[in-house]
This record gives structure tokens, sequence and C-alpha cells, in this order.
């Protein structure tokens, strides 16, 4: 990422970061009472993890690895984690969605923070073997981390990135599939089933394993491994992870709700991060 | 400007190889036609900056985007037709909304393949011209587009540029020749009556109709309009105005490409000049020789020179 950071506090937890993330997530949701909620709660330790636990800084401050965020209608999660490093404040966030506000739910390239423009599924893996392939071209020790998700398999350019990036021998390269089993029409298994995806990222040439999502020491080990071929990380998270109504929500996909809803998820989240 | 007709071999090729010595930067990506594309020299000479994404152009436009933020210069080179139909929505999201600075070469422009509809990139300017922030250029030939190429290898944004390969003709003289996004060449002169815009190779075909109805004692302008946007828009205008009638030749559909672009200028200048739009008509165009196709459209010298007149006459 190349926008600037301010100090990062780095005393927290990964733990109390993911909480952070998830706060951050529903006051989002909460300034106009929608959102990709269940996303942004679901992602929550991948993201205190991998920004906090395993992508490695310059001296500057500025990221030396890069995340990829291919399914822009995640961009929620990625904008509590640019809160963590100062990018944004609450306050704007809270404009999740508004008309006027550069906080898109689906942001384009040069919103800061977000290295290309996602949202148009599919297309997000072949911009990260470009930047595997360009920081080899020019000797920068630079991994890539791209996060697709279950659904987004089903368009075909995923397969053709993935078959470059192992023609390509990009050991750099880690595919984070967000494989939360739901998509816009419904379970993923009902729209067009995508399983096994392991083997077919292993077919395609890459080391792939699947992870709990909501597991830090395991997101850790498997974030920081990288070899040879390029790795998948296949993610069952949980839609709606951390409160628990949402996470048996019907319409986890996209929710919208009344202030109250929201408000006693703010409370369900506190309750659970207790427990 | 216009020299004694010659030709050059590969000029693209030689253009490439050219910027490549000189820009550590510049890198290209081929879809499988690398052979097909002029590229032979440049990855013989730069093998470690030549990527071979196989037959994957959506793939290899998203490869670009990603390569370009990693602070080089894509060149992502392959078929008209793969590189906007094929490819339409990774151009747009990877390469035109950021903008990011790279640079489309797109091969076998409209009727310049024997093959039809597979082949044959008769929509590419429309679609690439209906895209923020894109600059579109169709050479005239090999000066024009070893030019364009070097001349907008700075641009900030993306650049579909379309390619002639093998052994191009060279019209334009290219001592002193210099390409600057959006300018138009008047290349004739002529009267009041009829003009004559092209771009790409229309040009070159306005250029034998132009010659010929000269022979036959009817003087006509013939504009070049490399740069089909950003339109020079009152450089067009000025020059179309100042005629009873114009006639738009290029080397791609009549729906969206050049013709449209001078009817939007006319008509939003007030100008009410008559204008005739040709080039590949509103139908998949015919297999085969350049020369037998232009035949079959009604895009052969002597066709166009009747059209022309008809206009002047009117």
């Amino acid at each position: 990422m190349s926008a600037g950071t301010t100090h990062v506090a780095t005393d927290i937890s990964l733990q109390e970061r993911a909480l952070r993330i998830r706060r951050t997530v529903l006051e989002m949701c909460r300034g106009r009472g929608q959102g990709y909620a269940g996303q942004g709660l679901a992602l929550a330790d991948l993201m205190a993890c991998l920004w906090f636990g395993v992508m490695r800084r310059e001296d500057d401050g500025t990221f030396r690895d890069r995340f990829v965020l291919s399914t822009g209608h995640s961009a929620i999660a990625l904008f509590a984690v640019l809160r963590e490093l100062g990018i944004y404040e609450l306050d704007e966030l809270r404009g999740y969605g508004s008309d006027g506000s550069r906080i898109e739910e689906s942001p384009l390239e040069g919103t800061p923070g977000f290295e290309i423009t996602g949202g148009s599924l599919g297309q997000g893996l072949s911009q990260a073997v470009g930047m595997a392939l360009g920081a080899r071209l020019r000797n920068r020790d630079a991994r890539v981390f791209c996060l697709v998700s279950d659904g987004e398999l089903q368009e075909g350019q995923v397969w053709e990135a993935a078959m470059s990036a192992s023609h390509h021998r990009l050991g750099t390269l880690t595919v984070l599939v967000d494989n939360n089993g739901i998509q816009a029409d419904g379970a993923t298994s009902a729209v067009m089933g995508v399983e096994p995806v392991v083997d077919k990222f292993e077919s395609f040439g890459f080391d792939a394993e699947v992870i709990d999502p909501h597991d830090h020491a395991q997101l850790l080990g498997a974030l920081r491994s990288h070899g040879y071929a390029p790795r998948a990380l296949v993610l069952p998270t949980i839609p709606g992870r951390g409160v628990p109504s949402f996470e048996s929500h019907h319409k986890v996909h996209y929710i919208r709700a009344p202030d109250d809803v929201w408000k006693a998820a703010q409370a369900e989240l506190e309750t659970a991060a207790r427990a | 400007m216009l020299s004694e007709p010659t030709a050059a071999d590969a000029p693209f090729g030689d253009a490439l190889v050219e910027a490549a010595v000189v820009r550590e930067d510049l890198v290209v990506l081929s879809a499988d036609l690398s052979k097909y594309t002029d590229l032979v020299p440049f990855l013989e000479q730069f093998p470690s900056r030549f990527f071979q994404i196989g037959m994957a152009e959506a793939n290899m436009m998203g490869i670009a985007g990603g390569l370009a933020k990693t602070g080089v210069r894509p060149v992502a080179v392959t078929y008209g037709v793969f590189a906007t139909r094929r490819s339409y929505d990774q151009v747009a999201m990877a390469l035109a909304t950021g903008p990011t600075a790279s640079t489309i070469v797109a091969f076998l422009p409209g009727i310049t393949t024997p093959f039809r509809a597979t082949h044959q990139a008769i929509d590419d300017l429309a679609l690439m011209r209906a895209l923020p922030g894109m600059t579109v250029i169709d050479p005239l030939d090999a000066t024009e587009l070893r030019a364009a190429f070097l001349g907008t290898l700075d641009s900030d944004g993306p650049v579909y540029l379309r390619g002639l390969r093998g052994r191009v003709d060279r019209l334009l003289d290219p001592a002193g020749y210099e390409f600057r996004v959006g300018r138009v060449l008047p290349l004739r002169s002529g009267g009041n009556e009829v003009g004559v815009v092209g771009t790409g190779i229309g040009t070159a075909w306005a250029l034998e109709a132009a010659q010929a109805l000269a022979d036959a004692g009817l003087d006509v302008g013939v504009l070049h309009v490399p740069t089909i946007k950003p339109l020079d828009v009152d450089s067009v205008a000025e020059w179309c105005c100042r005629r009873s009638a114009i006639v738009t030749i290029e080397n791609h559909s009549i729906v969206g490409g050049l013709g449209s672009a001078v009817a939007e200028v006319l008509a939003e200048h007030g100008a009410g000049t008559r204008l005739r739009r040709l080039g590949v008509p509103d139908r998949w165009a015919d297999a085969g020789s350049v020369p037998h196709i232009r035949g079959r459209l009604g895009l052969d010298a002597d066709a166009l020179a009747k059209a022309i007149a008809a206009e002047a006459d009117r």
C-alpha cells in the first residue's frame, strides 16, 4: 500500500485489533443502516492477522507487502483496517455508502488504501499477478496477498490468472479465498458450486489448504508460510462472525436494518468478545 | 509532409526496441501472438522484460495493470478484437479507472486480415472511444505508427494504438514528422465543395480517391485525424465548416468511430455541413485480401471517388 501511514500502535493484540475492526464495521453500517457487515465481520480476524502480524513495512512505515482487494464489496473490512492505520477517521467512515462520501461500498483505484479497482469481480488476481511479476523484475522482496471470494471463482479470469501465477512460479503470491458459501443470489453451492476449491487450486499448480479463518494461530502460520509455488488459503469464514444474531441472519450477504438492530449488534459484539 | 510512397519492415518492432534501449521501465506483454505482432526483436533482446501470458487477453490486461503499479510501463500487444471485445471490462477497470500509464497496441485493425468477424477489429475505435480517459490513435503508416508509439510512452493514462505489422506502407516523411496527441494533419487543401476526413489507413484510401478525382479535375481536400480521442474538436470543425460537404473514410465500422466523432463535432457546432460516413457498413465484412474486401465494401479508390464526387454534385 502506497498510502502514507501515521504512527500505528504496536502494543495492541491481534485479538483486540480484530475486535476494533469489527466495531468499526458496525459503526460504518450503522451510519446509513446498511452495508456489507457480514463480510466485514467475517474478515476481521484475517485482516487483523495479515495487516498487523504478517505484512512487512519499509522503514518509512509504508507497506512493502501488498494487499489486493479483488472482492470489492468487502471494502468495508479494508476501510476498517485503514482506520487502524490512521488513514481514515471514524467520522468519515460513518458516511459509508452515502452520497458524496469517498467511503464507497465498492471503491475504485485511487481511493486511499485501495490498490486496484476491485468489485468487477474476477479481475483482481490478474493485477496481483502483475504486481508479483513486477516486484520480481525490479528485485523487490515483496509479497502480494489477493482476497477473492468463493462466488468470484465462477469468473473464468480467476483461473486464467491462477494458471499464469503458477506458470511464472510466483511463490510471493498468496490468494485468500473468502469461502463464505454465500453470493448475491443465495448459497454458492446452489448458484454454481465451486468446490472442491483446494483441489482446483492445487490442480492449477498452487500450494493450497483450508485454514480456520477465525483461529489467529492458524492464520499467522499459514499467512507467513510461502515457498516456490503460489499459495491459496481457503478460508471458510462465518458471515457476521462475532455478532451471533448476524451469524444466523438470513440476508447476511447485505444487511439493511433499522438502527436498533445495529445497536443491538454492537452490544452483542461486546458481550461475545468478553465471553 | 507526404513523401514518395515507400515501405518499412516491422516498424512497430523497431520502435519498440528503440524505446526499450533507453527506457528500462518498458515491459511488453503478449497473449500468444508475439510472432504475429512484430515482437520477436524485443523479446530476443530483452527477455526478462517480456511476459508471455498465453491465450488469455483478459488476464493480460489485468496483469498489465498490476505491473504498472510496480513502476514499469506496460505495453500490452495483441489483436484489436481481443484487446477490445474480449477484454473490454479488464481494459476499463485495470487500465482506465486508475488511470494507469500504459499502452495497448492492437493489430489487424479493420479489414487488414483475411479472416472475417473473428479477427477484423471493426468496432475497436468505437469501444475504446467510449472509455473515459482513453487515448485512441489510428496511425496512417509506418512513420506515424512509430512516432505515435514513441510519442505517447510518457502518457499518464492508457493509450490504445492500432498496429500495422510486417511490411507497412510509408506515406509520411519521417524527417520532421512529430506526433502530437490530438493534432490533425491537412494533407491536401482542396476546394470548398467537399472535403474528406480520414483516419488510419482510411486516410491512405482517401488520398487514392482524391488523386483520382484530381486527375479528373475535382480538387478535394483531405484531413488526416490520427487521434480519434481526444479529438481536436476545434480544428476538425474549422476545417469541415469551410466546406459544403464532408466525407469520412475509416478502416472501421461507420458506427462509433471517426464518422461518428465528426458527426458529433458538426452537430454540436451547429454547422449544418452535410456528412457522409464511409467505412465498413453496419454489417460483418467479407473475408479475403484487403483489395478484395475494399472492393466488396465500396472502399476501393474508384468507388470512393464516385461517392465523394456525388457529394460535390449535390
